[in-house]
């Protein structure tokens, strides 16, 4: 009973964390965007005179609005896939954190918990197969709207999702074979020691070509600018869910933004450490010179949880900069890119990589 | 996996695969293929098979059947035509079903079914997979991925013409 009960509470806990992360990102989606433009922008709604910086507006007022809309059904849907469609493109992306860690271990009463709400085995093809599962809401969107635009948009959506797939499991088996590992709690695990007692072992330092595919692959999934081919505003409206309005219209945006808060949560830690903070172990600091602070367990823990949820915030705040300042691909630059740049070269790190192994032994 | 939970799994997936056969949408049946093919998936985890498991999620209900849906809504199918569904076909295809569930129940019933022995520790985990499949069974391993390169230059060679 005490292990179902952690486990919903670390479950619970997971998803909070992203929904906050994917709130801030939404904020920034609105205020970053105005000061890349040179706008003022979100700042019209306040509580009694108090605007927060847009965040009465983003936070506040945006959601509300979107539940209190009229939800319209055109004609000629598909009803059935037509309300199936933003749930199945929401609940892959939310279910996927169950394998994210967010901290090392807490000592609680005799127990040791680890912080990771499901400890699978597979952990990294988990998270491969919930990401390829979230294509049907897009492909179903854009069915079952009975709408030209709407079946375009999923057409090409389901095209480039699949595409960048590709890369994005080459990227991963790259560093599956650094690891050793499929467990993302292991691989987090894994970056703590330090190379020559100073520099924090993060996996961009051993993979930064795979770094680099993954967070390509990674954008390109969340469907988003420079990716938006599937959404494409100036062409087919929205795309896929050019047909919804209200709150189903709330869950297609709301995975988009699930979803950048994804990406940011692999990035972080297969790349850069994870919950890891540097020079901190499970009884304290130990910084290189030798300087030592112990830390009771429950301190460390929340050092490292916070740690997480700053990097998780940084990597979010990238892929919005990256949305504001790329223009849009073609679709044959989109294609090319994903099929003669970022395969080939994914193709290529997993051999060097192998070799590198092979000849000099595994990473950690 | 607890027998109560093993029949509700069960009826749901012959549910849901006769779904596939029987639906006049398109769409719908491939749907139904995905519930299928994740039903099975779940039967997996619940022999402790959890990377054949999701395995079958990425490679069949991730790709495959996504690649259905592609070429349905390319050719913009609404509902099938039933010009093949003729009364003999459908007799001949259900005599064929009732024969092939006749072979097997009688091949399962005679064939000596070995008491439940307790797996090995590790069983179905990934380390435990690969090391057999890359020292017993490397052979067909490479085999296999042979025939799968095979496919693809046929496919190229298809699409080139």
């Amino acid at each position: 009973m005490a292990d179902v009960a952690i486990t919903a509470a670390k479950s619970l806990f997971i998803v909070l964390l992203v929904v906050q992360v994917m709130g801030l990102g939404v904020f920034f989606e609105r205020k970053v965007s105005a000061l890349i433009q040179d706008r003022i922008g979100a700042n019209r709604a306040a509580i009694l005179g108090f605007a927060g910086l847009g965040l009465v507006n983003t936070l506040v007022a945006d959601p509300i609005k979107f539940l209190l809309k009229e939800d319209v059904v055109p004609a000629g849907t598909d009803r059935v896939l037509h309300f199936l469609a933003p749930v199945l493109s929401l609940v892959p992306v939310l279910v996927t954190f169950a394998v994210v860690p967010f901290g090392d271990v807490l000592q609680v009463g005799g127990r040791t918990i680890n912080l990771q709400a499901a400890e699978l085995n597979v952990g990294i093809l988990y998270v491969l197969a919930m990401v390829s599962l979230g294509v049907y809401g897009v492909v179903l969107g854009g069915w079952a709207s009975n709408n030209r635009w709407s079946l375009l948009g999923g057409i090409r959506g389901s095209a480039q999702m699949i595409s960048y797939e590709i890369a994005m499991g080459l990227a991963l088996v790259a560093v599956v074979v650094t690891y050793g590992t499929l467990d993302l709690q292991e691989m987090a695990r894994a970056q703590g020691h330090l190379l020559w007692g100073w520099l924090p072992a993060w996996g961009i330092l051993y993979q930064p070509v795979a770094c680099l595919i993954f967070m390509t692959a990674g954008v390109a999934e969340s469907k988003r600018i420079p990716f938006d081919l599937p959404e494409g505003e100036s062409e087919l409206i929205s795309g896929y869910f050019t047909e919804y309005s209200g709150a189903k219209h709330l869950m297609f945006m709301m995975s988009d933004f699930v979803e950048v808060v994804l990406v940011a949560a692999l990035v972080a830690t297969l790349f850069f450490g994870g919950w890891q903070l540097p020079y901190l172990l499970r009884d304290g600091f130990h910084l290189p010179w030798g300087a030592a602070l112990a830390l009771p367990s429950s301190a460390v823990a929340l050092l490292q949880v916070t740690s997480f949820a700053v990097k998780l915030v940084f990597f979010t705040w990238l892929q919005i900069v990256i949305r504001w300042t790329l223009p849009r691909f073609r679709y044959d630059q989109l294609m090319r890119l994903g099929w003669q740049g970022l395969l080939p070269l994914g193709l290529a790190n997993v051999v060097v990589s192998a070799l590198v192994i092979v000849l000099a032994g595994p990473a950690a | 996996m607890s027998p109560l939970l093993f029949l509700l799994l069960a009826a749901l997936t012959v549910a849901s695969a006769l779904t596939v056969v029987v639906h006049r949408n398109p769409v719908h049946s491939a749907c139904a293929l995905v519930v299928t093919l994740c039903l099975l998936a779940v039967f997996f985890l619940g022999l402790d098979a959890q990377l054949v498991a999701f395995l079958q999620v990425i490679v069949y209900a991730g790709a495959i059947v996504v690649l259905f849906l592609f070429v349905i809504m390319l050719l913009n199918l609404q509902v099938e035509a039933r010009a093949m569904a003729g009364a003999l076909l459908v007799g001949t295809a259900t005599a064929g079903g009732v024969a092939l569930a006749v072979l097997v129940v009688t091949a399962l019933r005679r064939a000596a079914v070995p008491a439940a022995a307790n797996p090995p520790a590790g069983f179905g985990e990934t380390a435990a997979l690969a090391r057999q499949l890359f020292t017993v069974y490397l052979l067909p391993f490479e085999l296999t991925s042979i025939l799968l390169l095979v496919a693809i230059v046929g496919a190229v060679a298809l699409a080139k013409k």
